[in-house]
């Protein structure tokens, strides 16, 4: 019998270039099992002799997206999966997966109470997007706050997305912050993430807050750090980081 | 028996030729970096307030201060680690004490048979005890001849390098010793109960 996490070969059915080096790719699943926003999938592609390579994505489709989901992959630099999917990855070709996976980073609508604050570091913010996919999909107005941390404009994934999801009455604010370079006339931080910007995300919220963090190791330990600071209590920030490793 | 499964177009990296690649476990792969993961805030510990016990089943608990911890024999461990987000890193050089060396001031119960090793912000992991004696396990406070950092588990973490990495926990307090099993943090979270990377032994 087929048991929950046993690997199974999905078929690509589309790719979405969302940024230079982004793409989100969305696999059709034979044994598609509802995922719960903030889990991930591990991914393994097998060379003609036998060798090996496996990585985890994070999900960035909500769980009502039946029998599919997406992967959004950032392509690294001398990366050995990343690359193989950004490169040679076409539509109709398979790719064996298996998951969902992860039990702690994860937020269901109606079971977690309390605001929602969401930090993310580049291509972090994919978890994340699950979760404000899920929330919109399931109708939840529990309020929400997005801080959405990268280089330059032109990197922020989701981003038209995300601007018709926070004006659709539901409660849901995104604010980004550009640490390397700016457009003209740009009215949101150009900062890394610090404690002043963190003290004015939260501030409309109680200490009931539910933080969810995800990005490179340095941005994930500085908010982290400062939520705690601000008196957050340490059980209800979670975090998910990824070191300049190469996926 | 059907074809077994090939990406199309895909011939990989392979990094690191043939002796490194003999000590990479399945689905694992090579990495340089020492990447830092953990399910929340990393804590900030006084070392004056710092403590590590040994309780549960033994005739009597003992609690050691950081001042009397630095004090006991320690030794340099040369280990291969693998972590189960797939990250293997070999030869990384720890200084610490040996779980042996910290046996030798207890008396176990002879129903001993689990370890729970529990840490000062709360994580819990469990291990068979076999899995922690005759110089498999020891609790590291120097990582590459500097003190052990904050996101790496500083002032002290457990070493476990022949079970995935969560099983080595980080900010460690003590350890446990019961006759029965009991599930930890990430063992509860869907991943299994004992972790080997040789059998892949990541989930349950």
């Amino acid at each position: 019998m087929r048991q929950p996490l046993d690997w199974q070969i999905a078929t690509l059915k589309e790719v979405k270039h969302e940024t230079p080096k982004v793409k989100s790719f969305t696999l059709t699943l034979p044994h598609w099992v509802k995922h719960r926003a903030g889990q991930h999938y591990d991914l393994r592609l097998t060379a003609e002799d036998g060798y090996q390579a496996q990585r985890s994505y994070s999900i960035a489709s909500g769980p009502e997206q039946e029998r599919e989901i997406d992967l959004t992959v950032e392509r690294i630099e001398d990366g050995e999966v990343s690359t193989y999917l950004h490169e040679v990855l076409v539509p109709g070709d398979r790719l064996e997966v298996r998951g969902p996976i992860g039990g702690y980073f994860v937020w269901e609508a109606g079971l977690i109470p309390g605001p929602l604050v969401l930090i993310g570091g580049g291509s972090g913010v994919v978890p994340l997007m699950s979760m404000i996919r899920h929330r919109a999909m399931a109708g939840s107005i529990v309020p929400a706050r997005l801080l959405y941390s990268v280089r330059n404009f032109e990197d922020i994934i989701y981003f038209n997305e995300l601007e018709e999801l926070r004006v659709d009455g539901s409660g849901l604010e995104v604010f980004y912050t550009l640490t390397r370079s700016q457009p003209p006339n740009w009215k949101g931080y150009n900062r890394r993430i610090d404690d002043q910007m963190l003290k004015e995300l939260v501030k409309p919220f109680s200490k009931s807050a539910q933080a969810f963090i995800c990005g490179p190791t340095l941005l994930v330990e500085a908010a982290a750090n400062s939520l705690v600071k601000l008196g957050l209590p340490a059980a209800q920030i979670r975090t998910e980081r990824f070191g300049p490793t190469g996926a | 028996m059907s074809e077994p499964f090939v990406s199309r177009g895909f011939v990989g990296k392979r990094r690191g030729g043939t002796e490194k690649a003999q000590r990479i476990p399945p689905g694992q792969y090579l990495t340089e970096d020492f990447p830092v993961l953990s399910a929340g805030p990393t804590p900030l510990l006084s070392l004056d307030r710092w403590t590590f016990k040994m309780e549960g089943l033994v005739k009597e608990k003992v609690s050691w201060t950081w001042g009397e911890f630095l004090k006991l024999p320690s030794q340099t461990f040369v280990v291969d680690i693998s972590c189960v987000t797939k990250w293997t890193h070999l030869d990384m050089r720890w200084e610490g004490v040996s779980v042996d060396t910290l046996l030798e001031h207890v008396e176990l119960d002879r129903k001993a048979a689990f370890v729970t090793a529990f840490s000062h912000e709360g994580y819990t992991t469990n291990l068979p005890l076999a899995d922690l004696l005759n110089g498999q396990a020891f609790i590291a406070y120097k990582y590459d001849d500097k003190p052990l950092s904050p996101e790496h588990g500083g002032p002290a973490r457990l070493v476990v390098p022949h079970l995935y990495f969560w099983k080595s926990a980080k900010w460690v307090a003590g350890l446990r010793f019961s006759e029965k099993d009991r599930r930890g943090f990430w063992e509860s979270a869907g991943y299994n109960n004992h972790g080997d990377p040789w059998k892949e032994e990541r989930y349950s």
